[in-house]
């Protein structure tokens, strides 16, 4: 179960680390917005080189975001299959009836490619770099003035915060009786697919009672406490902006500048 | 069937910044036929040696041999079942395993896994349920409409199904009443003297170690810190208290009344030990 790394938070002090979460969460949608300015080889250079520089100032080992990469592999093959075989346009290099690999085509799938990556490193970068409930606290604050139109924003977040709350409790807990149905005598991930969904229900059944048990008892305890609802509560942890958070804007907005200088 | 660690150490999620020692270089031998308890804090490695005993994890170093298989880092995850169908295990919370409609089903799933057929499974259920001292009324209710005890009794029953050779107990008692408790250790008990089960106990009650155990195994910190029979582990209680591990209620006792100018030797373990030693003290007839 340690496989899973979206949403995995490695601890650190690094200088991205202590950026403030709404920062990084504005700065990480910034970031993939305007990547798709980048249109040519030296603005992906530029973004490659940008995204690198951040990967390093979070002083968290390359392999780390490799592996976040991983898991999308098909995905990116698939698209980038996609841009080579259906583009049309410079100097043909092979046809094979509708299929044709293209000057145009390898191009635009390099540049899928490095996209795809790109957004992959940076949203790795996020979420390694801060803790889950920041993120949530970020939303929820950033979310905030939509409370004036009748969002329910703080209990959206109090949901979210549960729901990443107990990742880890429920991950323990599916490791725990995977092993217990192993020794007796489950093979999971071995056999066909459908021996495969049959192995599944002696894992998920007793995950599905447990979790309702877990939330029983947490309403529970939220109820003895005396919790009643969002408004007006106040907050252990206080999000509040340094100079960093602006510099980091102005690292958003070199960007941009040199993106929109370089792009064709 | 023995099983023997040698020099068997244990890293979790080796090569990422939450590297963790589990086990280090770990060798002892759980005799066949033996009642072995384990002891130590949470957190010492109990539970990391107990999955090595069917291979749910595999040394980062050494080997752990269980009868004829050999366990090492190599050792491929297919062709286990055979190892794990031989060494049954009770989990901490073991009713978080069940999940079947009725708890005929449930224990039966066990032996079913390793090619009994069904109606023997069902067969074997029916005498699992009695030996765990369940009515049979059980068999045909949803294990999810039994009080707590009750599932962890038929979670056990359905260990038991599989017919395993060696038994092991993760704190099997945790979170059930004295009479229940009790009852389960005297079954565990009855299993070894008739069926001839090797028994390993995870536990933090030292009264069952001194009551049931017959070699015992000290756990700290991944280590391997001492092993013995429960006599030669409970005897040095400065050591015991050192590494903030109980003594058994009689060995407490006796202590204290050792500090009241009684004597003992050896320190009595069990309650019958304390009688004998402490009958002659204070002046009683010799009993009968």
């Amino acid at each position: 179960m340690n496989k899973l790394l979206l949403g995995r938070y490695l601890p650190g002090d690094s200088w991205l680390h202590k950026l403030d979460p709404r920062t990084k969460l504005m700065a990480s949608f910034y970031y993939i917005a305007i990547i798709f300015l980048a249109n040519n080889w030296q603005s992906y250079l530029m973004m490659f080189v940008a995204t690198m520089i951040m990967v390093a100032a979070s002083k968290i080992r390359l392999g780390f975001f490799m592996r976040g990469v991983r898991p999308m592999l098909w995905l990116i093959l698939f698209t980038v299959a996609l841009q080579v075989f259906f583009t049309k346009g410079g100097a043909v290099y092979w046809s094979w009836g509708w299929l044709a690999i293209t000057q145009y085509g390898l191009t635009n799938g390099a540049f899928i490619f490095m996209r795809f990556v790109l957004i992959i490193f940076v949203s790795t970068l996020l979420t390694l770099t801060t803790p889950p409930l920041a993120l949530a606290d970020a939303v929820e604050s950033l979310l905030h003035p939509l409370r004036k139109i009748g969002v329910p924003v703080t209990e959206l977040a109090l949901v979210l915060q549960i729901a990443l709350r107990f990742v880890p409790t429920l991950m323990d807990q599916t490791t725990k009786i995977m092993n217990a149905q192993r020794a007796r005598g489950v093979d999971f991930g071995s056999g066909n697919l459908f021996q495969q969904m049959k192995a599944v229900v002696p894992l998920l059944i007793p995950l599905f009672v447990d979790s309702f048990g877990i939330a029983e008892d947490l309403a529970t305890a939220m109820d003895a406490r005396g919790y009643q609802g969002g408004d007006g509560r106040t907050k252990y942890r206080i999000l509040q902006y340094h100079p960093r958070d602006v510099y980091a804007g102005g690292w958003m907005v070199i960007l941009t500048l040199g993106l929109v200088f370089l792009r064709a | 069937m023995d099983i023997t660690f040698d020099h068997v150490s244990f890293t979790y999620q080796a090569g990422t910044p939450f590297e963790g020692d589990g086990l280090k270089d770990v060798s002892a031998t759980i005799k066949d036929g033996s009642y072995t308890a384990i002891i130590g804090h949470t957190g010492s490695g109990k539970s990391t040696l107990l999955q090595h005993l069917n291979a749910l994890l595999k040394p980062t170093a050494g080997t752990v041999s269980i009868g004829d298989f050999q366990i090492t880092s190599e050792t491929s995850n297919k062709n286990l079942k055979p190892l794990r169908q031989k060494v049954g295990m009770v989990f901490q919370f073991a009713e978080n395993q069940l999940f079947e409609q009725t708890v005929a089903k449930d224990i039966a799933f066990g032996p079913k896994n390793f090619g009994v057929p069904e109606d023997e499974a069902l067969a074997l259920a029916k005498r699992m349920v009695e030996l765990v001292g369940l009515p049979q009324s059980v068999l045909e209710q949803s294990p999810f409409d039994l009080s707590g005890g009750q599932m962890r009794r038929v979670a056990i029953a359905g260990v038991l199904a599989m017919q395993p050779e060696v038994l092991v107990l993760d704190e099997p008692t945790a979170g059930l009443d004295p009479a229940g408790r009790a009852e389960m250790m005297a079954m565990f008990a009855k299993l070894h003297d008739t069926e001839h089960l090797t028994i390993v106990l995870v536990t933090h009650q030292m009264d069952d170690v001194a009551d049931y155990a017959d070699h015992v195994l000290v756990m700290a910190q991944g280590a391997l810190i001492k092993q013995g029979t429960p006599r030669e582990v409970f005897a040095d209680t400065d050591w015991l208290r050192a590494n903030s591990l109980g003594l058994p209620k009689t060995a407490a006792m006796a202590e204290r009344l050792a500090q009241r100018g009684f004597h003992f030797d050896p320190l009595p373990l069990t309650a019958e030990e304390l009688a004998t030693q402490l009958l002659p003290q204070i002046g009683g007839g010799a009993h009968e």
